[in-house]
């Protein structure tokens, strides 16, 4: 299977890769391309230009700047899942990463291109919202910082114009108190796209939740906060019962959406199941 | 497109379109015929090799994109006319029936080997998630790659009775 005809520019800077988009009608940005070449490939899409960051210099790197983890444009899912710093302040993102695809595909595959790509069911976005991820969108117009929660617009839709680039997503330094816990069913066993994902973050201070975070993906067009189940958990000792109560809200102001992995009854449940063992597992991190 | 990499050591050059895939690249270009296409879609991983070092799907990168790159094919797998040690596990442990997933099994385990000499059972089951066999039920397919970390650790090979088949 050819993709149809396309001009190619191998980027070797960011500034080159957003001139070009911003220059040239249909032209699409290529970093692992995981999502991307298989849809060329079904001529889903067929885009005028691809541009090719796999030579852009610097993008590769997991670092530390002020208050946050940040990761570059071209940290690739496996390094996600393996990285001692990724782990340390943001174990749902590490959970999530470990459990997408399959070996080739974390092998190549970004997290900053999953992100941009915005699928509905994809693993890694509900990590990033529960965390309070920042997503840096860059272009020759300056640089952009957009929380998770406003960057997911609908399916295969995020926030960002054409000329933009996810060049890093930030993640808060994890600190005393707080965890996180990515926990997923997946379609045909753990590793591959999620039914219905729950991601959760909390921070315990005295024994009492004093912020959360429960982010959805599966239900909706979107991944999606939970704000039901983080209200109810604040001011709770995160027990088994608080818990256990809060998680009843877990789909409260979402619109579920069936689909053929299940009924909007059933992914209610899963939904409710999974934001329990997200949420014990963070707890449990968290103290 | 000018391309330039190494494929199994030696140095390569070509002219090529945009929307070449990298496996269409080894197969039709350079004849290299060992690496197979099945599903054309990134699921079935027959199409594994390995660039700089990592094992991916060929079918889903761009020959372009593989420009600067160190490819391994499984024609590369071998020193010369001798079988590798993974190859002889495989051919030894039936753990082929009609060979066309062999070639990217082979080269998922490989990449697994490099990184991690002596995997458990769960490693061995993760590196090959990405490869789909129809005739084997995988089992021999562990059992040959346990087999050939031993073999490769100098190590006599696990009793062939363990084989489930």
């Amino acid at each position: 299977m050819y993709p149809r005809a396309f001009d190619y520019m191998a980027a070797s800077s960011l500034d080159q890769a957003s001139q070009a988009l911003s220059e040239t009608p249909g032209a699409k940005l290529l970093s692992g391309g995981m999502s991307l070449l298989p849809m060329m490939k079904l001529r889903i899409l067929s885009p005028s230009m691809v541009v090719d960051l796999g030579k852009v210099p610097g993008l590769d790197a997991v670092g530390v700047e002020e208050d946050s983890l940040v990761i570059g444009a071209l940290v690739r899912h496996r390094r996600i899942a393996a990285d001692d710093a990724i782990a340390q302040h943001a174990h749902a993102l590490r959970q999530a990463a470990a459990g997408l695809g399959d070996t080739q595909v974390r092998n190549r595959g970004t997290l900053c291109g999953s992100l941009a790509h915005a699928d509905p069911v994809a693993d890694e976005p509900a990590a990033v919202l529960a965390l309070g991820g920042i997503l840096e969108a860059r272009s020759l117009r300056g640089i952009r910082r957009i929380p998770a929660e406003a960057f997911f617009i609908d399916a295969f839709t995020a926030n960002l114009s054409g000329d933009e680039i996810v060049q890093a997503v930030r993640i808060p330094l994890s600190g005393r108190g707080e965890g996180s816990s990515y926990q997923k069913l997946g379609r045909q066993g753990s590793h591959s796209y999620p039914v219905v994902a729950s991601a959760a973050w909390l921070r315990i201070e005295e024994g009492l939740v004093t912020q959360a975070r429960v982010a959805l993906t599966g239900l909706s067009t979107r991944p999606i906060l939970a704000p039901g189940v983080a209200e109810t958990l604040l001011g709770t000792d995160a027990s088994s019962s608080a818990i256990g109560a809060a998680v009843q809200k877990s789909t409260d102001g979402i619109v579920v959406l069936e689909d053929q992995y299940g009924s909007i009854a059933y992914k209610r449940h899963i939904a409710e199941l999974l934001t329990t063992r997200a949420l014990h597992e963070a707890a449990r991190l968290a103290r | 497109m000018h391309v330039a990499m190494t494929v199994n050591g030696e140095s390569v050059t070509a002219e090529v379109e945009p929307r070449l895939l990298l496996v269409q690249f080894l197969r039709d270009t350079l004849n290299l015929t060992g690496t197979h296409i099945g599903c054309e879609t990134s699921a079935c991983g027959a199409c594994t090799v390995l660039v700089d070092g990592d094992a991916i799907k060929s079918c889903t990168l761009l020959a372009v994109q593989a420009d600067d790159g160190r490819i391994t094919t499984v024609e590369g797998v071998a020193a010369q006319a001798d079988l590798h040690p993974l190859q002889e596990a495989f051919l030894e442990r039936l753990a082929l029936q009609c060979g066309y997933c062999t070639p990217g099994m082979l080269m998922s385990a490989l990449a697994l080997l490099n990184d991690q000499p002596r995997p458990t059972e769960a490693e061995i089951l993760r590196a090959i998630d990405g490869n789909l066999c129809r005739c084997t039920g995988y089992i021999p397919i562990i059992l040959a790659i346990q087999d050939a970390a031993a073999r490769m650790g100098g190590e006599a090979p696990p009793p062939a009775a363990e084989q489930e088949c």
